[in-house]
């Protein structure tokens, strides 16, 4: 089924088990390719030093969101508890950090799980509304048993022919061009 | 006398011949498959309870509290006692997922999703109980920090609001970490789905995930730090509910025990759940080859270890009693003993210390019937714990002269059967529509998944480079020569 008009989004390969779909990336990685990436239904191990991925930065925005937290929760409470709404209580301090440091804590976990969560979504640019790899029907099984890899087009040394050459000589069962149908 | 080491593999996570084909197969077709006639009938009930509950509600709001069965002294009755019940249950879910991830502990992958769904749906029913108790439910949202026109702010300073905060954090995060679990089996559905429907409302809930390494580097990031951020959480839900009781005056409460105490009877009685409703469900959706044997008796064994740390601490309440010199105290432990509630505290010693005892035995831990009788009996004696702990100390306390004894009412009782329906109600929705197994996270665990497994130069597959070994100890007798 050729598509000549359509623009080429990338050549995805098919390989047979996580062990093949390593070599492969290694071999991408080492001709120079970087716009690539492996599809498998489970993260496999070791692929990030086959892939050469920098450290993941979500540490960085958890640690924010949850300091934002805690601070914006214990504020709130010194604020609430001597200025706002102050409660004498058997004549205890209005300011008795001890008493915070629960719902500090509970805030702080709070905002941190948010952050993971909504931080996790955009370094993967999720919700993502259209993505061309999935018009190739056989992708489906990249959630299933499926171990795929695909050079896209937008890398400085994408060309057809060289990436399946690469691509065959790593092994792959199946090789195809993606196109991207807008 | 010499000892000998000697290497045997460890059993295999998930039993039988699976690929990481037949492993989405085999989960992913619930999901997708027509709806059992069982599960309707399982459905229709669990609706009919909820109806019931719900009723119940709206007549315990119509009517007010005065419906319950409080008294003078006893304030806080089966609300309090359900709440609990029902928080702790839940803290299985999250120990499973987050502190077992942590331990990087493998097994918890065929339980994991099951228990997180159990524990989101426990907490709500737990939820469910202060929210209604406070007799005018519709200015519940004074608790939480809202401005409002009378300019008032919640007291920061009382265990109650601490409450508030634990628990509806450990729901959001509980729900969170859940969601997080899903994103990946959420496509696998997407992409097995037949129908034009079902594709859409999995493919809503997959948000266009692919299996892009780029993608699971991030997430499995963000797994590990949800897991980190959930085990101190946990741990916290419980102590906090725990301060309800420690931080007051009432003797019997007022206990520097109560929150590692708290915790363990939490974990004890969650597992207890998980494994009540495990055990019927791998039965009925043929996973037995995931939620296999093994599995149960490590889970009998944390009951066993939490169940004893649960006996441990009756038996220091008793000794602290005695230690204190503290005659309320000591007066409160021999009225749980030969009191009015005794038949309360020797239900509980029997479910509670004597049950976990059987599980010392390998037999017994590997025993599907009586796991399942143990389980339930574990259920009824954590309930009885925090009956005792709540009735108990408030009926009898300080003058004997305002004592007086306490029993539920009907709409106590019915409130109560009536959470069933909805946790269950939930419960089949769950087990209905979404993969009951993290279907990802398996294949993670599976030999197969491990490029090292594999021969370098054939790239295929090899057993015996797999199995993990653990080392057996053998002493041997030496002769002398």
């Amino acid at each position: 089924m050729e598509r000549e008009n359509k623009t080429v989004h990338g050549v995805l390969a098919e390989f047979k088990n996580p062990k093949e779909l390593i070599d492969a990336a290694e071999s991408v990685k080492d001709s120079g390719y970087t716009d690539f990436d492996t599809y498998a239904p489970f993260p496999i191990h070791g692929m990030e030093k086959a892939m050469g991925i920098k450290k993941s930065p979500l540490g960085w925005i958890v640690a924010a969101g949850g300091l934002a937290g805690g601070i914006g929760i214990l504020w709130l409470m010194i604020w609430v508890m001597t200025d706002a709404w102050p409660l004498n209580i058997s004549g205890k301090p209005l300011l008795n950090i001890p008493i915070y440091v629960p719902i500090t804590f509970e805030i702080t976990v709070l905002i941190s799980s948010f952050s993971a969560l909504f931080g996790m979504l955009f370094l993967n640019k999720l919700p993502k509304f259209y993505n061309p790899i999935f018009n190739v029907e056989r992708f489906k099984k990249a959630t299933d048993d499926g171990f795929f890899i695909c050079v896209e087009a937008s890398d400085k040394l994408f060309a057809e022919q060289s990436v399946s050459k690469l691509f065959t000589d790593a092994g792959a069962i199946h090789i195809e061009t993606v196109y991207d149908s807008e | 006398m010499s000892t000998n080491y000697e290497y045997v593999p460890e059993p295999k996570l998930v039993k039988g011949d699976h690929t990481f084909g037949s492993i989405t197969r085999l989960i992913a077709k619930t999901p997708l498959a027509a709806t059992p006639p069982l599960w309707y009938l399982a459905f229709a009930i669990a609706n009919l309870l909820l109806i019931t509950l719900l009723g119940a509600v709206a007549y315990l709001i119509w009517e007010g509290v005065g419906i319950w069965g409080l008294n003078n002294p006893a304030g806080w009755g089966w609300a309090i006692i359900n709440f609990v019940w029902w928080v702790g249950i839940g803290h299985a879910g999250t120990l499973i997922s987050a502190i077992l991830f942590l331990f990087r502990q493998g097994w918890r992958t065929a339980i994991n999703r099951f228990a997180e769904a159990m524990t989101i749906f426990a907490v709500m029913c737990a939820g469910l109980f202060p929210a209604i108790h406070v007799g005018r439910i519709w200015v519940i949202y004074w608790v939480f920090p809202v401005p409002n026109q009378m300019a008032a702010w919640p007291n920061f300073s009382s265990p109650l609001l601490w409450d508030v905060f634990a628990v509806s954090t450990y729901f959001t995060v509980s729900l969170i970490f859940w969601y997080v679990g899903l994103i990946p089996d959420f496509a696998t559905l997407r992409d097995k789905a037949k129908g034009k429907v079902s594709k859409m409302v999995y493919g809503i809930g997959a948000m266009g995930w692919t299996g892009s390494f780029r993608n699971w580097w991030n997430y499995e990031k963000a797994y590990m730090i949800l897991a980190g951020l959930a085990t101190p959480l946990v741990l916290s839900v419980h102590t906090i509910v725990s301060f309800d009781f420690a931080v007051s005056l009432i003797p019997g409460w007022h206990s520097t025990i109560f929150p590692p105490y708290f915790v363990a009877g939490a974990i004890y009685s969650g597992f207890a759940m998980v494994l009540t409703l495990m055990l019927i469900a791998r039965k009925i959706y043929g996973i037995e080859d995931i939620m296999n044997i093994d599995i149960m008796e490590k889970m009998n064994l944390v009951m066993m270890l939490t169940g004893n740390l649960v006996a441990f601490a009756y038996l220091m309440e008793g000794f602290i009693a005695w230690y204190s010199g503290y005659i309320y105290e000591q007066g409160i432990f021999w009225l749980y003993v030969v009191g009015p509630y005794a038949w309360g505290f020797w239900i509980l010693m029997f479910c509670n210390v004597i049950t976990p005892q059987f599980l010392w035995s390998r037999s017994i831990r590997r025993n599907v019937t009586l796991t399942f009788i143990i389980s339930i009996l574990v259920n009824i004696g954590m309930w009885f714990e925090r009956f005792m702990i709540a009735v108990a100390s408030l009926a009898t306390d300080f003058m004997p002269s305002s004592w007086d004894y306490y029993s539920p009412t009907f709409w106590d009782i019915i409130i109560y059967i009536g959470t069933f329906g909805l946790f269950f109600t939930m419960f089949l929705l769950f087990l209905r529509f979404l993969p009951m197994v993290a279907i990802a996270e398996v294949k993670g665990v599976m030999p197969q998944a491990d490029p090292h497994n594999y021969d370098e130069e054939t790239q295929e597959f090899i057993e015996a480079n797999a199995e993990p070994a653990v080392t057996q100890q053998q002493t041997v007798e030496q002769k002398n020569q």
